[in-house]
């Protein structure tokens, strides 16, 4: 397991470097990752109370929404200005090193009333791309399940704002969603994914 | 793997490897090597928890005097009101548990030549490695009059603890309608937007408690950190600029350099005028923590000059030097930057104790001020490897808060701002 791995990012860094080898040499996953930190937590397990915990994502995921920060198109307060000081190879890198971090849940606040009928809410309109209650990230859908409540309140705010565009799926879903439960329902949802351990 | 096979597999692949080694527990091969950390704050706990994650296998020692430490941010928040002192208190249980030795006293010479550490209990600590992260000490003589025992009275504040809580406890007292002076630093000094960060917060506490009152800035610079933005939310929050704006700063060019102090009678001078104050904070200009200088590592500059890929002092070898007393310029002097030079010095010296190059570099800073309880700022920057050996900014990464932000971005960023302060804290001390 051990040699697999170093030989996989053995290669990878191979790679980056000879693609990258114009510019400079390019720094190993780790030391990319450790640079997060100080906002994410120690391997990306945030200890809130709003910064995501960045752990656990598909690489998928990962690169896109960090593709995504660098292209200024999904509204940020500051991962714009964080993810244009990386190369697409050092992305890549640190999705995969991130995506091998286990997705640690810290206990935090919800509403048990909100949060069951969330569940149901879930179910109906989100568990079919949110798999298993929002917690895996096998495709490229992040994890919901556990994530800092003003993280997702933030999120779902963009996305029905028309600021992130959403899936086109999704989008249809959670207009169901409001329209048959306003804002109300995107709370309970919220409070499910808090109350998930 | 076996540890033939490991060997094979490195002399394969050759140095390039290390950078990715360092990732994994458990694959020194060497006897037991020794670091010694001198100064247990934000850099040196960074480097110790991080040597222990990438090899675990090296003896780390801890020297630092004090069983807790106050993290300097967020202690603007502190005088404003919006959190107590305790909250900013850590203890080293946490490295314990990775495995790092905890000695609490204080470190009183280095010797290069012997790599020994000596302590004031009289004991004298090997290495391998000796880390040094001591922080700022103050140049009490810029101003004439000042003193440490007069800063008793007249807080700095610029190291959080016990004079966090009498600037706070002065501000509290003060009258309604009274000037507090702030007395802002030269350049370089730990945290540029600090001072202006301490403004707006102590401005809030008196908008609402103290409304009659003032704070004055007197600065030696013709210009801040983050100007533009603090001057904005000064102007929407305090009257800046206006007739009654609760905030004045006044630049070096306008006489706000300040020559000496009259401590008895609450009076600084400038080359201008005299500025009488009820509650005084004079932050001294800095240099590098006294402990660089008696082992002989900083330069004319008052700072100590570095291998920037490595932190390695170039003055003696085997010595590193990382936060506040290193000239790792472009990086600012802050928490952000002492917790990422910590980690790249950690993994230099990993490589180096195993006989490997040290990794190629990947630096960050960030640095959040709280302007209000519901607006806050940021600058960020992204740092690798330059050319020439030194750090440069990555182009077109990092910068200021947009001007044009929403309120509402800007009240997020006070929520990521909290969530920085814990897991940064969490990332040095957990
Ligand atoms: C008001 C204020 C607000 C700030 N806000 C921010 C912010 O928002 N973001 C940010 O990134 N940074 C901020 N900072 C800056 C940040 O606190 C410092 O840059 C950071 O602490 C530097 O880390 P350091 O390891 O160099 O020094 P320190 O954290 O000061 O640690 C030095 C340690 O060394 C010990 N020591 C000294 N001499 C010896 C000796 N001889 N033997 C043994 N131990 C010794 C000391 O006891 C101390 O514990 C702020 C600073 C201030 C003052
Ligand atoms: C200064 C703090 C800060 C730093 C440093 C930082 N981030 Fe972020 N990150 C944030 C914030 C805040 C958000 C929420 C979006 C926003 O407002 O910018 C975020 C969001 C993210 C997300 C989206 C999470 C999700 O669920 O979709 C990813 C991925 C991410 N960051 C990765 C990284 C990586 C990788 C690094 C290091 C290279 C990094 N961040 C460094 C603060 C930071
Ligand atoms: C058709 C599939 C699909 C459905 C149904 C769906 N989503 Fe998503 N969701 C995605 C994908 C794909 C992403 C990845 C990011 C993107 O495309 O914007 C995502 C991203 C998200 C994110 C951002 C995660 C982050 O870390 O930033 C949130 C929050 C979210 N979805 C909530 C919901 C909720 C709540 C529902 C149910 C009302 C829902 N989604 C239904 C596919 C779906």
């Amino acid at each position: 397991m051990l040699q697999k791995k170093i030989i996989e990012s053995c290669l990878l860094l191979v790679l980056s470097m000879a693609s990258g080898a114009a510019i400079a040499a390019t720094p190993g996953a780790s030391m990319l990752a450790n640079t997060c930190a100080g906002c994410h937590g120690t391997n990306g397990v945030s200890s809130g109370p709003a910064a995501p915990t960045i752990a656990g994502f598909s690489n998928d995921y990962f690169i896109g929404v960090m593709q995504q920060f660098k292209n200024a198109e999904i509204p940020s307060t500051i991962m714009t200005r964080i993810a244009k000081g990386y190369t697409d190879e050092e992305i890549k890198l640190m999705a995969k090193h991130f995506s091998e971090m286990e997705f640690k849940r810290k206990p935090q606040q919800f509403d048990a009333k909100k949060a069951a009928f969330g569940k149901r809410l879930h179910n109906k309109y989100c568990e079919k791309c949110h798999e298993n209650g929002g917690r895996k990230s096998e495709d490229d859908a992040g994890i919901l399940a556990g994530q800092w409540a003003p993280y997702l309140n933030n999120a779902m705010n963009d996305y029905t704002s028309g600021d992130r565009e959403m899936h086109k799926k999704m989008k249809k879903k959670v207009d169901a969603l409001q329209k048959d439960h306003g804002d109300a329902g995107l709370d309970a949802l919220i409070n499910f994914y808090a109350s998930q351990k | 793997m076996s540890k033939l096979n490991r060997r094979k597999f490195l002399s394969l692949t050759g140095g390039a490897l290390a950078t990715t080694l360092l990732g994994f527990p458990m694959l020194s091969m060497a006897s037991k090597k020794r670091v010694v950390i001198v100064g247990g704050g934000i850099g040196g706990a960074t480097a110790a928890k991080y040597l222990r994650m990438m090899d675990s296998s090296i003896n780390v020692t801890l020297i630092e005097p004090n069983s807790n430490y106050f993290t300097c941010f967020m202690s603007n928040e502190v005088l404003g009101g919006g959190r107590n002192l305790d909250s900013l208190k850590f203890n080293y249980a946490g490295l314990k548990k990775h495995g790092v030795e905890v000695v609490h006293d204080l470190v009183t010479g280095i010797d290069p030549v012997a790599k020994k550490v000596s302590i004031k209990s009289g004991k004298s600590m090997p290495y391998d490695a000796c880390i040094v992260s001591p922080g700022v000490d103050f140049i009490w003589e810029a101003i004439e009059g000042h003193s440490a025992a007069v800063a008793e009275t007249v807080p700095h504040a610029w190291k959080a603890g016990a004079q966090t809580a009498t600037l706070k406890k002065q501000i509290m007292g003060m009258r309604d309608g009274g000037t507090l002076v702030i007395v802002s630093p030269p350049n370089p000094f730990r945290c540029p937007p600090g001072p202006y960060e301490r403004a707006s917060q102590i401005a809030w506490y008196l908008k609402n408690n103290k409304p009659k009152s003032k704070i004055i800035i007197l600065d030696n610079k013709p210009a801040f950190s983050k100007m533009g933005l603090f001057t904005a939310g000064w102007e929407k929050y305090y009257g800046y600029n206006s007739a009654n704006s609760m905030i004045e700063w006044v630049s070096g060019d306008a006489g706000g350099t300040v020559a000496s102090l009259d401590a008895k009678n609450m009076t600084v001078a400038t080359d201008v005028a005299d500025f009488k104050a009820d509650v005084l904070n004079i932050i001294p200009a800095q240099k590098a923590g006294k402990i660089a200088f008696t082992a002989g590592l900083v330069n004319e500059s008052g700072w100590c000059p570095v291998n920037q890929r490595t932190f390695e002092s170039s003055k003696h070898k085997d010595i590193y030097v990382i936060g506040d007393s290193s000239v790792a310029s472009p990086l600012p002097k802050s928490g952000y930057s002492a917790n990422s030079e910590a980690k790249v010095c950690a993994a230099a010296i990993a490589a180096s104790l195993n006989g490997k190059e040290s990794p190629e570099p990947s630096l960050v800073n960030t640095c959040y001020s709280i302007i209000m309880p519901d607006d806050a700022i940021s600058v960020a920057m992204v740092y690798r490897m330059g050319p020439d050996g030194k750090i440069i900014k990555v182009a077109g990464s990092g910068g200021l808060t947009p001007a044009d932000a929403s309120e509402e971005m800007r009240k997020r960023e006070v929520g990521y701002a909290h969530s920085w302060f814990n897991n940064i804290t969490d990332d040095v001390f957990g």
